[in-house]
């Protein structure tokens, strides 16, 4: 697998030769580096932990988020993920190289907050009519029967806060990626608003 | 930085500038078969829209007198060449009241060449 970590800068569209249109999420992501191996040996599992988006002002982390850098030598990120990759030692840099045109990938990032929705907007429920004297227009109906179980169910899907999670969008195809400027043009939406961290993935 | 307006900016072409309410020939691309052919478009310019790569103009034809209006990309590959043939002077920016019009009341006035 491979990952790495990029910010999204929004979307746009561009042509194909044969004059299709492609919509596509622009996403900048800056070489990150491996801050820490992990091997089966000392951690059951192998990872490698990865840092993105460098830090200018070391007093911006505090002294145990330091510390993690200090020992692995390397300099201050502001975020660190980690990735079942191998044969990569600490302060290696992974690119935005390691993707190629046609790529399939995985892109999860936090969704946009909605605020504490209704049914109708967090779940798809269908509501009443709209008119005709009707007064029952947005409200969820009954949320269950009567003697038994007099109680409501469990996961019954009611009003309440809806987006601000994690979302992730699978097998968006990479359109094009620009080394230069450190850009992946992914087709298609990904979750979360402009500026926002996303994480891409891909299966080797 | 801006990227997104750096990737929009490669993707555009030359294009004669021209306005709504000129009369212009759209060159498309045609792929038949394994063959490549120019098919010209020819009609008043009745909308333009959007910005940056997202721009597209409506042209209107009468095709054996049946109106005919087609959208094109602005900057779309397909269109291989865009002639301005005739310049016409109108007050709108869109000219949807041309599809009530026919014969004589659909005519648009030439513009004024401005001396230079």
């Amino acid at each position: 697998m491979t990952g790495i970590v990029g910010k999204k800068l929004g979307m746009t569209q561009i042509y194909k030769e044969d004059g299709t249109v492609v919509p596509v999420t622009v996403i900048e992501a800056q070489p990150g580096c491996v801050v820490q191996v992990k091997t089966p040996e000392k951690d059951g599992y192998e990872a490698v932990k990865v840092g993105f988006f460098e830090v200018r002002k070391e007093k911006r982390l505090n002294k145990p988020e330091l510390g993690v850098f200090k020992k692995a030598g390397v300099k201050p990120y502001r975020v660190l993920k980690e990735f079942p990759m191998e044969g990569l030692n600490v302060g290696d840099l992974i690119t935005v190289e390691r993707f190629s045109k046609g790529d399939k990938v995985s892109v999860s990032g936090i969704s946009k907050g909605k605020g504490f929705q209704g049914v109708m907007k967090r779940h798809g429920f269908k509501g009443g009519p709209g008119s005709h004297g009707s007064m029952f227009n947005r409200a969820p109906g009954s949320i269950g029967a009567s003697s038994f179980p007099s109680r409501v169910w469990k996961n019954q899907r009611m009003p309440g806060h809806m987006g601000s999670e994690k979302v992730t969008v699978k097998n968006l195809e990479i359109v094009d990626v620009r080394v230069d400027q450190n850009l992946l043009l992914i087709k298609g939406a990904v979750p979360g608003a402009r500026n926002s961290i996303v994480e891409i993935r891909k299966e080797d | 930085m801006d990227f997104i307006s750096v990737i929009e900016e490669g993707y555009k072409k030359e294009v004669p500038p021209f306005n709504v309410g000129d009369t212009v020939r759209v060159y498309t691309k045609v792929i038949e078969g394994d063959k490549e052919r120019l098919q010209p478009f020819e009609g008043v310019v009745i909308a333009k829209r959007g910005g940056g790569t997202r721009a597209t103009f409506m042209v209107r034809k009468i095709s054996f007198g049946v109106g005919v209006e087609r959208i094109f990309p602005l900057y779309s590959p397909s269109i291989d060449r865009i002639e301005v043939v005739r310049r016409g002077s109108v007050r709108r920016a869109k000219l949807y009241y041309l599809r009530h019009k026919k014969g004589k009341a659909a005519k648009i006035k030439e513009k004024e060449r401005t001396s230079r």
